[in-house]
């Protein structure tokens, strides 16, 4: 009797200690993608904070530092326009995301709610659009852009990317599961399309439009093809384009510590909104998000 | 039901307009810029009407290398990216504790900008008179001797796109396979585990099959992305990618319809059809493979 339970006492702990190895490795290797991951941010915070002197005089770079500076942010927005691509990267996103707002919501509510001739035959054409890639298509709209002398303005920035056939979809799907009796109700009432899109429809689909503007932020913040397109004035460059200008020719190609203020300053506001809205990002990235 | 012709048109009217202008007519253009021969954009003319733009692209020598660097950067950076994913979606599916933190971390790279962050990779891998930068010296304390990945030769340009590739790629996959995982039926698990299936067992004939659909969606939008690659090289190696031997398809085109070698559309255009007409293929490759490998249920 006595030998069974040690046996199955001997059989427990072997369990405990497999477990708690394969617990040590499965740790081991998330802690090192971890690493891989954060290391870059790191080294550009700790760059940026090191002096223009010092980070040349270490030909080994050290891993830390005593006498962290401001310097480098200072001149980060003084001698290069950095202010001002903020500027217009924050003012490119904030007008694009509206409109294209509007023009989705509209769309998908005739989607969803409005019954009209060829309705079916005109949605498929129109989720078709969406296996056509931006490649194709942005020769002839750097073309018809420049055509309009629309270069170097935010009209030619802003106008293609107004509007999406995914995010159209997506909302329409979402308007199409609220009940039917809502819209009668609503018209029996005597409320107009709009209001009733307005003041009902939109309220209950709140959550997927939160996950669409997280996704347009995100793809406005960190265009790079349309804008290089489109501008070749410094006034005008977001900051994926400022950011090239300044390593090309910004504070002078060795000066790593100015360049490296300036891409935390870039980094920051996403990263800021990632963390605050986590799960919210997360969820949208899962539901409608590409990239890779 | 009443129709509403009028009132649907005019809530679609907006966003007809700006597809129609954006994306609908510039859809039937570039095929007609692809077959115009000639074309010049100062004057809007052109000469004839044929293939030469095409077999101009394909005899290329900038085309074929960034055909080449593609194929390379898809070849190697899909399979790895994904596989990588898995093993870590997996290992933070079998955690509890820390497992928010790490996912919130793991997600960071899709939430940066690919231009800015690739300067960071650039100083890291960079060989520099003043120094031999971060990887290098780590190189070298293993034993190896130092190689500027930025301006030195080709396999090490490509080894830090493919990484810089993976790095920003990952956190896309990570977060689909995760919630993959967290959907399957624990029942299966339970049901194996009565039957002292082992883990690795469990894995290759559980796990997998069930998660399958999500890793074929996920190896069809990365070939796709990958094949599109091109900030991330900019990011790396600077505009100017025909001279650091680093250029993309994409590349290719934007290169070929602006900046220094630019202001020809039509051979932009023939190359993007191609390039649509090289991701097409492989999509339907990939469908007509699934159909084999992957279990819907």
């Amino acid at each position: 009797m006595s030998d069974v339970t040690s046996d199955y006492k001997k059989q427990e702990k072997r369990t405990r200690i497999c477990g708690n190895i394969r617990n040590g490795i499965v740790y081991f290797f998330l802690c090192l993608w971890a690493l891989i991951v954060l290391f870059p941010f790191y080294w550009m915070v700790l760059t940026s904070v090191k002096s223009y002197g010092s980070y040349n005089a270490e030909y080994i770079p050290k891993f830390f530092t005593l006498s962290p500076t401001l310097q480098n942010y200072v001149d980060a927005f003084t001698t290069v326009s950095l202010g001002r691509y903020l500027w217009n990267t924050l003012f490119f996103t904030v007008v694009t995301t509206a409109i294209m707002l509007v023009v989705i919501t509209l769309a998908a509510f005739a989607f969803a709610r409005l019954n009209f001739a060829g309705k079916d035959l005109i949605f498929t054409l129109f989720l078709s659009l969406m296996m056509i890639p931006n490649e194709l298509v942005v020769i002839t709209n750097f073309t018809t852009i420049t055509n309009l002398d629309l270069r170097n303005t935010f009209t030619g920035l802003i106008l293609p990317s107004v509007t999406s056939v995914f995010y159209i979809y997506l909302l329409r799907e979402n308007f199409a599961q609220i009940p039917d009796e809502l819209y009668y109700a609503a018209k029996v009432d005597g409320t107009s399309d709009l209001r009733y899109l307005r003041k009902v429809m939109v309220p209950i689909c709140k959550p997927t439009l939160i996950t669409i503007v997280i996704l347009k932020v995100i793809e406005c913040w960190n265009s790079y093809v349309w804008p290089r397109l489109i501008t070749d004035d410094p006034d005008y460059y977001l900051v994926s384009n400022g950011i090239q200008e300044i390593r090309e020719n910004g504070f002078g190609r060795e000066n790593i510590p100015a360049m490296m203020a300036a891409v935390v300053v870039i980094s920051v506001p996403l990263v800021v909104l990632f963390l605050v809205f986590r799960k919210k990002v997360m969820a949208g990235v899962a539901r409608g998000g590409t990239k890779g | 039901m009443e129709k509403q012709n009028l009132k649907a048109w005019l809530y679609l009217l907006p966003a007809f307009l700006f597809l129609g202008a954006f994306m609908i007519y510039p859809l039937i253009d570039v095929f007609v810029y692809s077959f115009e021969e000639g074309y010049n954009s100062a004057s809007q003319t052109f000469y004839g009407v044929g293939m030469y733009n095409y077999s101009y692209v394909l005899h290329d020598p900038y085309f074929l290398q960034a055909l080449k660097n593609t194929f390379i950067l898809v070849i190697i950076t899909v399979p790895v990216s994904t596989g990588l994913a898995l093993l870590i979606s997996a290992a933070l599916s079998s955690i509890k504790p820390l497992r928010d933190l790490f996912q919130t971390i793991f997600f960071l790279p899709y939430v940066t900008n690919t231009l800015a962050v690739g300067l960071v990779f650039m100083i890291l891998f960079k060989k520099t008179p003043y120094s031999d930068g971060l990887i290098n010296l780590l190189i070298q304390f293993f034993g190896g001797s130092s190689v500027d990945f930025i301006d030195g030769p080709y396999w090490a340009k490509m080894f830090v796109l493919c990484f810089y590739t993976i790095w920003i790629v990952m956190p896309f996959k990570i977060l689909i396979l995760t919630s993959a995982l967290a959907s399957v039926n624990p029942m299966y698990y339970n049901a194996a585990r009565v039957d002292g299936t082992s883990r690795f067992r469990m894995f290759t004939k559980i796990t997998l099959p069930m998660i399958s659909p999500m890793v074929f969606y996920l190896i069809i939008t990365g070939f796709i992305g990958a094949f599109k690659a091109y900030s991330d090289a900019v990011a790396l190696f600077g505009t100017n990618l025909n001279a650091a031997e680093m250029n993309t398809i994409v590349g290719y085109v934007y290169d070929m319809l602006y900046g220094d070698s630019g202001g020809y559309p039509s051979y932009a255009s023939a190359a993007a059809i191609l390039l649509f007409a090289i991701v097409l293929t492989i999509t339907c490759i990939n469908l007509l493979v699934s159909k084999k490998h992957v279990h819907y249920v």
